[in-house]
């Protein structure tokens, strides 16, 4: 008796794209949440910021909070349909879930560190303010729409961009040696975001090559018009937000470095000029310890290039 | 002026850096038997992605292990540039910091995904620089 074809169950066995495999691993191998973070130790910290630079960083979480919110129950699962493996849609299933761990991770900071009505004050803000509404209206109208390229795109800005007015708040404090485990956990979603963005961009790539170039020039300047409209957008957020600590103009090179990225993510060529990124340096060291090491290496200065001692390798160096 | 082999995944990033730096290149082949047995001995500078994950154990691609594995191959690599994106934190470009100190070369620069302008001008400087070293 002939059955028709119902559904077929995943095989992990049988790889169509190894990038997915490949990302799975990475998210899964970096799986987090949290309650491993101990931000009660940020408790004595949170009480040395005056009460303007605790609502801001309260304000700027929540906003951060809607962006997972969004992400996790629509951005991600807007992705579905159009996977292209099963295997994609296993790991799109593993994004939607770990940005609800993200959303539910600022939630485990305001009630480490703040009192309840602080905290509700907080959420009607965010219900409140116009340029969080309208960054989140933009973004639901290309996730509700019906084609498949933008709404990839709209995915990879918010991964790669819209996250990053926010982040600069607890790296920032991080500089300064406040909330320090506070920005342990934000790194962790960083670097999860980094993943998420990375591979939307990726599968973007794919679709993008394959369609005809008339659609691919119609969805470059799409990508790029999407960009300036949620930019103009995020520099009203931005001031709105940091104008009264002076930190707008620092901010918005953050900004900027990162749309790049999101760009590069896309395939796309970069936007901003360098002088325009050029990212206050305590920040790119809060964010990386490591990045900070972009001199030139023929000076012979900074940890990472020492000029060598010569050693010759055995082939036992090579078994990693 | 020094050969470029880079490993790159699917995705290409680290092939469209390449292609900006209009050198001659050859890339290490996707699947690991072919990588064990792909041989360059032009002396070259390699490209090498990290694509964060929190362990150090498997931010070296395996195919760029195999193709150093072979000591033929790795006694032609002069220096390592590093691809690979800040978010990463510590591990950022890591499997750069990883082959270069193995090597025992400099690791020439960090990139960030397919790089900037000013990245890729910024190295070209600096492989001019090694190139005129050596």
């Amino acid at each position: 008796m002939n059955t028709r074809l119902i559904s077929r169950p995943v095989n992990w066995n049988k790889i169509e794209d190894p990038v997915d495999l490949d990302v799975w691993n990475r998210l899964t191998q970096n799986f987090w949440l949290p309650e491993k973070v101990p931000v009660s130790n940020d408790i004595q910290s949170w009480e040395t910021l005056r009460p303007h630079e605790q609502k801001l960083t309260m304000h700027v979480f929540t906003g951060l909070t809607m962006l997972d919110t969004i992400q996790g129950t629509v951005g991600a699962m807007s992705l579905m349909p159009d996977a292209r493996t099963q295997h994609e849609e296993a790991v799109i299933t593993n994004i939607a879930f770990m940005e609800s761990v993200h959303a539910k991770s600022y939630s485990s900071v305001f009630s480490t560190l703040c009192l309840t009505s602080d905290i509700d004050e907080a959420f009607r803000w965010s219900e409140d303010n116009p340029n969080l509404q309208k960054k989140a209206e933009i973004v639901l109208n290309y996730y509700h729409g019906t084609d498949p390229l933008k709404r990839k795109v709209a995915s990879t800005l918010l991964e790669s961009f819209l996250f990053y007015s926010g982040f600069y708040l607890p790296m920032y404090w991080s500089s300064r040696a406040k909330l320090t485990n506070t920005a342990d956990l934000i790194r962790l979603i960083i670097r999860d975001e980094a993943i998420h963005g990375y591979y939307i961009g990726y599968k973007f790539q794919l679709a993008y090559n394959e369609a005809d170039p008339k659609v691919q020039e119609e969805i470059k300047q799409y990508t790029y018009d999407l960009l300036l409209e949620l930019y103009e957008n995020e520099i009203k957020y931005t001031a709105d937000l940091y104008d009264e600590m002076g930190l707008t103009a620092d901010v918005k090179k953050f900004l900027h470095y990162n749309a790049n990225k999101a760009l590069m993510n896309l395939g796309f060529d970069p936007l901003f000029p360098k002088d325009e990124c050029e990212v206050n340096p305590a920040i790119l060291a809060a964010l990386s310890p490591n990045a900070d090491e972009n001199h030139d290496f023929f000076s012979g200065s900074g940890s990472s290039y020492v000029i060598g001692k010569h050693e010759s390798t055995t082939d036992d160096d090579w078994d990693f | 002026m020094y050969d470029v082999v880079y490993f790159s995944s699917v995705s290409e990033n680290t092939k469209r850096l390449v292609e900006k730096l209009g050198l001659k290149s050859v890339r290490i082949p996707l699947k690991s038997d072919e990588a064990e047995r792909f041989t360059y001995d032009h002396d070259s500078v390699l490209v090498v992605p990290t694509y964060g994950s929190g362990e150090e154990k498997t931010s070296v691609p395996k195919q760029v292990i195999k193709f150093l594995n072979n000591p033929e191959n790795r006694k032609h690599i002069k220096g390592v540039v590093a691809t690979g994106n800040t978010n990463f934190g510590e591990s950022y470009g890591l499997a750069g910091d990883i082959v270069a100190k193995k090597l025992g070369v400099p690791l020439l620069q960090r990139i960030e995904i397919l790089g900037t302008p000013e990245d890729i001008e910024q190295l070209k400087e600096r492989l001019n620089k090694l190139w005129e070293l050596q």
